[in-house]
């Protein structure tokens, strides 16, 4: 387990540009596509990633092209921080064509297979699998690509945890398993679900490198995660890192997440990962808040343009839908 | 008898509470259920009354939770399994399919597994592919368990009672769109056997046949039909394992047409067997084809609108009562 180990090498300006960037553009998606799903213009299922920023932020910032992400219901994060446009990412929660999925597949099943974004998942814990899969192929094929799957405390109660993770330590894959422990499965707390809350601790139960880490500290998850990958590229994996969050509110949209206690809540939202990575940007790379302030309106401009884009890509068709129905 | 109107979801309850009250082996189980009161509020006030040792939150682990269920059940306890979803009990069909199923048979009749799992299925707004399936059809396929599936509070109460009651596995499956609908529920002991269809709207010109929503749907289109003069009679076989083979075929050999409606896909569905056992049994009583309204071959899409399209609608209801109704042999050799 790493207690906080000082930086060794701080990472660079471009490196804490981008974890900002990237956790920012999070913080607004998510902020202002609620405000989406309060218009009605989005519909289904909306889990927030408000809170967790920095784990999406500060572990895709340690990897590179050819690399694969899987993910969880809790997806947007994940997408935004792999790179993905954010107006495809509105235009399918606003079930158009344009849109990732071409309007198939919401809010939950946002995947884009090209660039190696094995998607985000409506089973918990499914993405464990099928992340030690793609690592997997990558090892068939002799690539040293490394994948990610970013899952849940809740998942690592689940029977898939512990089957695909085994697989991957046997086979010594290049497979990071990201456990996004945020307290609460649902309205379930941890503590409830299972004896031992230090999730970690399963992964040395069974021969994985196992780290626990401030999951609101975007650094320090960056830092664990390119070591992680560097083991993991050196043909040592699988590793995992168990990441401690918290959720800004509710399960999803319509949660008003009453179970948490508000000290609780308090005491998480003091250590926003956003504000982290704004502050670091600052104090370690200078940047001024005019060059921030720039970075946020960016963000806010890139959104409001997928909204136009979104609004007005045209609705699905009921023939490209004849079309795409056949050979099922 | 007296009678009360209750919602789907509160007769559900009510069925709960009472078993849990009459027997103490009863117990339920489920993500969210205890202190929350569940997704669709079935076991509110339940934890309250009966405590947490029988009434249980769980983690997110569907293989354990639905096999400590046949577990429990076989050791002659009578668990109730909440999945929040019928697409993740996919996670424990090894529990269900070779062990609940296979029990009894396997222990020479001797081994029995009274256990009951809740869940629900159906398309309900945009949920997509992994949070819409009607999957019926696989659990009818497997000799061994029992499939139940409710389209009204009072059939909803009267039927889990008796799954409480009776010794063998069941799938009991409720709707998402149904939690919120109500209906009257007969006061006092109101239970209801299993294999007992029900006639939800007495007709003379065509037996419709439907299930879960598609009940409340078709009673639509058998509403706005009987304006333009066609008669329907609407059944709700209620439970699908045991089947009512008699009153179908009853129903059917009165009509002479027969519709059947499914929301699941078409492919291997119910609505197929159902059809199959019409024609082995009734063929020469029919003066149509008998048409099948279902969903189409392929995952429920996000976009309601493809939802929509992919599952069957008043209208394509009512066009399937009109092609059973204008096919007749005589119109065939005429035409
Ligand atoms: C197999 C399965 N069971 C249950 C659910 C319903 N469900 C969706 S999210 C969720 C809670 C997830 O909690 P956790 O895994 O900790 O992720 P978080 O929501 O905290 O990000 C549940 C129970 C599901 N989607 N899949
Ligand atoms: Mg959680």
């Amino acid at each position: 387990m790493n207690e906080g180990k000082p930086i060794q090498n701080a990472p660079s300006r471009e490196i804490l540009e981008k974890i900002f960037r990237t956790a920012y553009k999070i913080r607004v998606f998510e902020t202002e596509g609620i405000k989406l799903y309060r218009q009605g213009l989005i519909r289904g299922y909306f889990h927030p990633y408000l809170g967790q920023e920095g784990i999406a932020a500060g572990v895709c910032a340690a990897l590179r092209e050819g690399d694969f992400i899987a993910s969880t219901h809790r997806g947007h994060g994940h997408c935004i921080a792999w790179g993905a446009s954010i107006r495809k990412m509105v235009a399918e929660l606003l079930q158009k064509e344009t849109g990732y999925c071409k309007g198939y597949g919401g809010s939950m099943h946002i995947a884009d297979i090209s660039s190696g974004n094995l998607g985000a998942n409506g089973i918990v814990g499914a993405g464990t699998p099928l992340g030690v899969g793609a690592a997997l192929a990558s090892q068939v094929r002799g690539s040293d690509a490394v994948t990610v799957t970013f899952s849940t405390d809740g998942a690592s109660n689940n029977g898939t945890f512990l089957e695909s993770l085994n697989l991957a330590a046997i086979w010594n894959l290049n497979f990071i398993l990201v456990i996004e422990n945020n307290g609460y499965a649902v309205s379930t707390r941890i503590d409830e679900s299972t004896r031992d809350t230090d999730l970690y601790k399963r992964g040395i139960a069974i021969g994985v490198e196992s780290h626990q880490v401030d999951g609101n500290d975007p650094l320090e998850v960056h830092r664990v995660t390119m070591q992680a990958v560097k083991t993991c590229r050196a043909g040592k994996g699988p590793v995992l890192i168990e990441a401690k969050t918290y959720r800004h509110m509710g399960h999803h949209v319509n949660d008003p997440g009453k179970y948490m206690p508000e000290e609780e809540l308090a005491h998480y939202k003091a250590r926003d990962p956003v504000d982290r990575a704004r502050a670091a940007l600052k104090e370690m790379a200078g940047f001024s808040d005019a060059e921030i302030g720039a970075i946020e309106a960016e963000a806010a401009a890139e959104f409001a343009d997928a909204v136009e884009f979104s609004v007005r890509s045209p609705e699905v068709t009921a023939e490209s839908f004849a079309a795409f129905a056949q050979g099922y | 008898m007296a009678e009360r109107e209750l919602m789907y979801r509160e007769a559900l309850r009510e069925a709960i509470d009472e078993e849990m009250a009459r027997d103490p082996t009863v117990f339920i189980i489920g993500e969210g259920i205890a202190e929350r009161g569940g997704s669709y509020k079935v076991t509110e006030g339940l934890l309250a009354k009966y405590g947490p040792g029988r009434v249980r939150d769980t983690p997110i682990a569907e293989a354990g939770m639905i096999g400590v269920g046949v577990g429990a059940a076989i050791a002659g306890a009578r668990p109730i399994v909440e999945i929040l979803y019928v697409d993740f009990a996919m996670l424990g069909m090894d529990m269900i399919v070779n062990q609940a199923a296979k029990f009894r048979l396997m222990t020479g009749g001797e081994g029995r597994v009274p256990f009951v799992m809740r869940t629900q299925g159906g398309t309900g707004g945009g949920v997509a592919a992994q949070h819409s399936q009607s999957l019926e059809a696989l659990f009818y396929h497997i000799p061994g368990l029992r499939v139940v599936m409710p389209s009204t509070p009072s059939d909803a109460k009267g039927l889990l009672k008796y799954a409480l009651r009776q010794p063998d596995p069941v799938m009991f499956l409720e709707h998402k769109h149904l939690y919120m609908t109500r209906g009257m529920v007969p006061d006092g002991e109101h239970i209801i056997e299993f294999g007992k269809g029900d006639i939800k709207r007495a007709g003379t010109d065509v037996t419709v046949i439907a299930w879960s929503n598609m009940v409340p749907r078709t009673l639509e289109a058998a509403e706005e039909l009987s304006l333009q003069g066609i008669s329907v009679e609407v059944i709700d076989p209620r439970t699908l394992v045991p089947l009512d083979r008699a009153m179908i075929l009853a129903s059917v050999s009165r009509t002479r047409r027969c519709v059947i409606v499914q929301e699941a896909n078409r492919r291997g569905g119910v609505a197929s067997d159902i059809c199959s056992i019409i024609l082995a049994e009734a063929f020469w009583e029919l003066d149509a084809p008998v048409e099948i309204v279902a969903g189409l071959d392929i995952p429920v899409p996000f976009n309601l609108a493809l939802e929509k399209a992919s599952v069957p609608q008043k209208d394509d209801i009512i066009a399937a009562v009109r092609r059973a109704l204008h096919e007749s042999p005589v119109a065939r050799a005429a035409g």
